[in-house]
């Protein structure tokens, strides 16, 4: 039966996991991912999952036993943060290389150094040229609703690839939200069984895998790879589609809020969403024509929905949390812009980098990025294209 | 054990044609490890010489699933093959009486030295996968450089010989005994030694639960010397004691010596025919020497006395 009951973020991936009911996770625990670690090891102890929990040492062998357990045909899940994601980084690579269809939720924390336990998306942005898909939700609920989809996109025949499901750290990660839980049977029936294409446990075929490629051939099986994930955004959408067919909710890969009309927009992901929404209506009571881009699907990047979004736009602010040091820009401002450029749109455009190591974004704070978007939408003219948001000293 | 006319009967798992090395051991161990097996082997292999040169897109030499995934990984990536198998059988996903030899074959660098962790992690959590060091004492794929498993006075690309240094300055890492404290099957064994090291195999992959052979294995190409002298130069490392073989059962208490040998030749015998020992043979350097029998002599007396204590379990 479905009900609705109260769930914070980790709480409701972890519910997820619970339904999807996996042959095997293997993960370790870091801050603000932990919740999910001790809930699903819960599962395992009442009894209420068959998953094989693998509690590794490290999360580079967390990474490592997921693409044992995929290659060997199990459907497997992990779970991290932060340094658990850069320890995992060469793995990442080889876990989209050998096209192995996990699941990783990502519960977005900062990196070291300083040490920081608080929320920003370094971590998963760093990881954007790894070739996985990357989905970053704005709450608890599509948390658990993304979770759910992303076992029947990375199993999709045609896109065979890992997932990545992002999520704020603390800000999602341990707030409280009613949630609503489907029935277990029908998250069953959704996901339905996991068919692998190639399969280690198959003795009868012995198959080599993961072996040494050469000039020769290398080029080829990394473009092969990258049009896979290019490829995988109708499916993406597809999955959503029936995913809200069925159970009423679903997000798009991109959402054009209060865009169809908009002067002005903030372009931006996870949780910021939220608030920036809130700020929008604020500002059309005020009769400002304000939107906001929502970018779901990050990996494949979504150029002609962004681009087609953006229409029209007169200046656009891209807010994230993340730093791209020395690079003209940081990476989904770089995103966007490159989007436009394909396209052929004309949009003044700023970058907003905010919240590093958890500094809040408030609805005050992003209503300024509005009223500065405003002067460019006025004069035509950006006077400043890199901005750094609540940054204390900077002018 | 089979018998050798049983043996002779089974396939050869590990096909001609690789790119391995004239003399290199890693075939000889590969196939000895393959024809013991018990089960339906699954072979997980770290990036090393057998790796880079066994499976070489489009070609393998492998008649059973492989799978090369990263370099200090191989007892992870096999500790996921294992909660693979035992969830899918749990699920009835898999044939009741199928059973499958889970092994990783790694080289010592893969293994002593950026993959200690992950080994450590597959021993301590039990995973039923039989780990296999083929121990050549060197990073060999890279180019010969000192690992963990170097043995003192070895020179190598990173332990050059020079006037202010002579090779390595270390001894070796005692790994086998580390894997011992981790309550596993562990056994050391040699490719001269084809019978003890298949015996040793199916032993372990018939344990439930991790197990860790260390098997010497002499490299032409890094250790100096000509290729045909591969089986030759193990036998030597034994019949010094440097090699010893024997095998650690009940979690790490029970400790025996497989092969005593009748007259313990000196390092010297053994040493002699390396040139990366060449330097030791030079005069002034006869330190060396001393230093490398009085460390193999130390360990050869600890293990025959574990051994003894070990006579009354
Ligand atoms: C993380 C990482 N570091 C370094 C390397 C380079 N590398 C590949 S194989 C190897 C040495 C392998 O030595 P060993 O495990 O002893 O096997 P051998 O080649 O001697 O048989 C090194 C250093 C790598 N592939 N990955
Ligand atoms: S260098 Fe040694 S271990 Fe490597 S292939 Fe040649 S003989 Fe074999
Ligand atoms: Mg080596």
């Amino acid at each position: 039966m479905r009900k609705t009951i109260g769930l914070t973020g980790d709480g409701a991936a972890a519910e997820a996991m619970r339904q999807i009911d996996p042959d095997v996770v293997a993960a370790y625990p870091i801050t603000p991912q932990t919740e999910i670690v001790e809930r699903f090891a819960e599962f395992v102890a009442e009894g209420s999952v068959h998953t094989e929990l693998v509690t590794v040492e490290s999360e580079h062998s967390a990474m490592s036993a997921c693409c044992g357990s995929s290659a060997a045909g199990a459907r497997t899940i992990t779970c991290t943060s932060s340094q658990g994601l850069a320890l995992m980084h060469e793995m990442l690579y080889i876990a989209a290389g050998n096209r192995l269809p996990i699941v990783l939720i990502n519960v977005n924390r900062t990196l070291s150094a300083p040490i920081n336990i608080h929320n920003d998306q370094s971590d998963s942005l760093g990881s954007r040229d790894a070739g996985w898909i990357q989905l970053y939700c704005e709450g608890a609920q599509e948390v658990y609703d993304t979770v759910i989809q992303a076992v029947r996109i990375a199993e999709d025949r045609s896109v065979m690839l890992p997932v990545m499901v992002c999520l704020d750290g603390f800000v999602v990660s341990h707030n409280v939200e009613p949630i609503n839980v489907l029935d277990d049977q029908e998250v069953k029936d959704f996901v339905g069984e996991f068919r692998p294409v190639i399969n280690l446990l198959d003795t009868e075929n012995p198959i080599s895998m993961g072996n040494l490629t050469l000039p020769e051939y290398f080029f080829e099986h990394k473009y092969a790879q990258a049009y896979a994930l290019e490829q995988s955004k109708p499916v993406i959408a597809k999955v959503d589609k029936e995913f809200g067919e069925k159970f009423g909710r679903s997000y798009g890969i991109i959402e054009a809020y209060r865009m169809d009309d908009a002067e002005i927009a903030i372009v931006t992901l996870g949780s910021m969403v939220g608030t920036a929404r809130v700020v929008a209506d604020d500002l059309r009571q005020q009769g400002i024509k304000a939107g906001v881009l929502k970018i779901r699907c990050y990996r494949p990047f979504p150029i002609d929905e962004v681009a087609e979004a953006l229409k029209g736009v007169k200046a656009a602010a891209v807010m994230e949390k993340a730093l791209s040091p020395g690079a003209p820009g940081p990476a989904v401002f770089s995103d966007v812009l490159g989007a436009l450029y394909h396209k052929g749109v004309h949009v003044n455009l700023i970058s907003y980098v905010a919240g590093l190591g958890g500094r809040d974004v408030p609805a005050k704070s992003i209503r300024r990025v509005y009223e500065h978007l405003q002067k460019i939408a006025a004069s035509g003219k950006v006077d400043r294209i890199l901005n750094y948001l609540d940054l204390r000293g900077w002018q | 054990m089979a018998s050798l006319k049983e043996l002779s009967q089974r396939e050869i798992l590990f096909t001609g044609g690789h790119r391995l090395c004239a003399g290199c051991p890693a075939p000889i161990v590969v196939k000895q490890v393959l024809l013991a097996a018990p089960h339906a082997p699954i072979v997980v292999n770290p990036t090393c010489c057998l790796e880079i040169s066994s499976a070489v897109f489009p070609y393998t030499a492998w008649k059973v699933p492989y799978y090369h995934n990263a370099f200090e990984n191989a007892a992870a990536v096999a500790s996921g093959i294992d909660a693979a198998i035992t969830a899918l059988r749990r699920r009835g996903k898999l044939d009741e009486n199928k059973k499958f030899s889970v092994i990783a074959i790694g080289g010592d660098g893969g293994t002593y030295d950026i993959g200690f962790q992950a080994l450590s992690g597959m021993l301590e959590r039990g995973h039923r996968v039989l780990y296999v060091c083929y121990d050549n004492g060197a990073y060999m794929n890279t180019g010969i450089q000192r690992s963990g498993a170097t043995p003192y006075g070895a020179w190598t690309t990173t332990s050059h010989v020079g006037d202010a240094q002579k090779g390595k300055q270390q001894h070796r890492k005692d790994l086998a005994w580390i894997a011992a404290a981790h309550g596993a099957y562990v056994a050391n064994a040699s490719l001269h030694n084809w019978r003890d090291l298949m015996r040793k195999v199916e032993k372990a992959l018939n344990y439930d639960g991790p197990s860790f052979i260390n098997v010497q294995a002499p490299c032409p190409r890094g250790w100096r010397f000509p290729e045909d002298k591969t089986v030759e130069i193990a036998r030597l490392g034994t019949e010094c004691c440097f090699y010893p073989l024997y095998e650690v059962e009940d979690r790490g208490r029970k400790w025996v010596i497989n092969y005593v040998p009748r007259n313990k030749i000196p390092v010297t015998e053994y040493l002699k025919p390396q040139g990366r020992f060449a330097h030791f043979f030079q005069k002034g350097n006869e330190y060396l020497i001393e230093e490398f029998q009085a460390e193999v002599d130390r360990r050869w007396e600890h293990l025959q006395r574990l051994a003894k204590m070990s006579e009354d379990l």
